[in-house]
């Protein structure tokens, strides 16, 4: 018996079989150096705003510990519910549309989960967030990369969108504002990609995680669109717009039969999400409005001043529609994204994150995220600038 | 224009083209707008923000609730500007509620300030009381701490 389990390989294939990250060696070298300026963080600079802290503590002190209903408080639910028709012109029934889940991540963890049966195509659009293909192929799914270019500003092109779908597709996963590029999408674009969506039956998952932080206008979400309501499900959550990462706090808003079918998940491998994360949401969606108008006017201020910045040293960088990515192209140089990074950080002990680490489309190109103070940015820029001379 | 008094009121020490840059305007523009709000006098003045356990220069600030009887066809304005002249005064507000005049005086001894209550203030005609409070701690001021805060520790690099 021993000897059978000794000759099977101990860790499942799907798992076995994920690409190593491409910047984990990166990432390994910037954790080993200290009095680094860092542009590589994708997360807010902020602390979570102080009313929001306090009413956490003040839960705490009542003994707020225990576990919740697996759909979590339905006063959260509600005030999400409001949130989202207030923001987004959408409506849901916060007693089974909407599921509150331990950050975004679990949120699309769940939902693909929920829908994927093994062998079934997943659309999404790249450069992308390094977790999406990985969780499509853990759920037994298979990713399907439509490449967008600097040239067209990273913005989806419906019509070669709709040339992937094949009798396999499930579902198009969307993400706008983008990580890494900052780009969003507009109304005419999410149509059309609906149209696509509903002319051959697939579900939409809408990453709108960083929709707050939109600055050029307002953010429109699919689900908002004729047709789209009743197929898309967004994923989002309190991380970006409050700067609340560390609570892991997020939510599913879908129609009843896939936000079930994510609960039926989340209620056998989550239980509940933390009770003082939630009570903490449910204080964001309360008080934390003008506090996060605030940080939403530093991150545009900062990504005016990041994209001038970079044009000015010799990146080419369009000004991102939102998020706190700008995403310049580093072709002139003539170094890969991780030679680039691995230069500048050698070299200037400035950290930004290579282009590479996003997939296709993504090479070529650096992250730098501007969720970071002026100070902070301008001595980046600076170390970028020296480099860029000696090259 | 609030724009640039937004981050001015925050930063004083922008120039023109930071400004510019953060919000995307040209740099004649951002320093037409500095120029006009100090030519309006809307903003009258620069200081720095100092922490004074830090500049250890030995400066006391007494806090002073003054209560005065308000003249006839003059109101409080005239009391007012008999106390807000003395270059001690760094502070001097009308209020409302158990006292008329919160006023703030520097000095550099407990003695220092003291005497110019005793001597200054509290001599003039029209004011019937005071009540002296010293600073003892600064823990914010204008929307800044003054103490130290441990930065929070966010990874140097995450996706």
């Amino acid at each position: 018996m021993t000897e059978a389990m000794s000759s099977r390989a101990r860790v499942a294939r799907v798992v076995a079989g994920l690409k190593p990250s491409g910047i984990r060696e990166f990432f390994d070298l910037v954790m080993s150096m200290d009095n680094l300026v860092t542009l590589g963080v994708g997360e807010p600079d902020f602390v979570t705003p102080w009313t929001i802290r306090e009413s956490a503590m003040f839960a705490l002190e009542h003994g707020k510990t225990s576990y919740t209903s697996n759909w979590g408080i339905l006063e959260l639910r509600e005030s999400i519910a409001d949130y989202v028709t207030r923001r987004f012109s959408v409506t849901y029934d916060p007693t089974c549309e909407i599921l509150p889940t331990v950050g975004g991540s679990q949120g699309y963890d769940l939902i693909l989960r929920a829908i994927i049966d093994p062998g079934d195509e997943v659309i999404l659009h790249t450069p992308c967030y390094v977790a999406y293909e990985p969780m499509i192929l853990l759920a037994g799914g298979v990713p399907v990369a439509v490449e967008t270019s600097f040239d067209e500003g990273f913005r989806l092109d419906p019509r070669r969108l709709a040339a992937r779908v094949t009798a396999k597709t499930k579902a198009i996963l969307l993400n706008y504002p983008s990580n890494p590029t900052g780009t969003t999408f507009d109304r005419a674009t999410l149509q059309a990609i609906a149209d696509v969506a509903q002319e051959h039956d697939l579900i939409l998952l809408s990453d709108e995680i960083y929709a707050e932080l939109t600055y050029n206008g307002a953010h429109t979400s699919v689900a908002a669109l004729p047709g789209a309501r009743e197929r898309t499900v967004v994923i989002s959550g309190f991380s970006k717009a409050w700067a609340m990462t560390g609570w892991r706090i997020g939510y599913l808003a879908g129609p009843p039969d896939l936000i079930r079918a994510a609960c039926r998940i989340h209620q056998y491998s989550m239980l509940c999400c933390p009770i003082l994360s939630q009570l903490a949401a449910l204080e964001a969606l309360r008080s934390g409005g003008e506090p996060m108008r605030e940080m939403v006017e530093k991150y545009e201020q900062r990504r005016r001043v990041i994209v001038t910045g970079l044009n000015e040293v010799g990146l080419p960088c369009h000004l991102p529609d939102g998020a706190f990515y700008a995403f310049p192209s580093i072709a002139s140089t003539g170094l890969t994204s991780a030679q680039f990074c691995r230069k500048l950080l050698v070299e200037e002990r400035v950290a930004i994150v290579p282009g590479s680490a996003f997939g296709a489309g993504g090479e070529g190109h650096v992250r730098c995220a501007y969720a970071a103070s002026f100070d902070t940015i301008q001595r980046a820029l600076e170390g970028i600038d020296r480099l860029m001379r000696r090259l | 224009m609030k724009q640039v008094l937004d981050l001015l009121r925050r930063e004083a020490r922008l120039s023109p083209r930071e400004i510019a840059d953060r919000l995307g305007i040209s740099e004649p523009a951002a320093a037409a707008a500095v120029r006009k709000l100090e030519d309006d006098g809307v903003i009258v003045g620069y200081q720095a923000l100092v922490r004074p356990d830090k500049a250890d220069d030995g400066r006391l600030t007494g806090i002073i609730e003054v209560k005065v009887t308000p003249e006839r066809n003059r109101g409080f304005d005239a009391i007012a500007r008999r106390i807000y002249e003395f270059p001690e005064v760094k502070l001097c507000y009308l209020v409302s509620g158990g006292y008329d005049l919160l006023v703030f005086v520097e000095g550099d001894s407990l003695r220092d300030v003291a005497d110019f209550v005793a001597e200054k203030l509290a001599t003039l005609e029209h004011v019937t009381s005071t009540t002296t409070h010293f600073i003892l701690r600064k823990y914010k001021e204008s929307g800044v701490k003054l103490v130290d805060s441990a930065a929070a520790d966010r990874l140097p690099v995450s996706p």
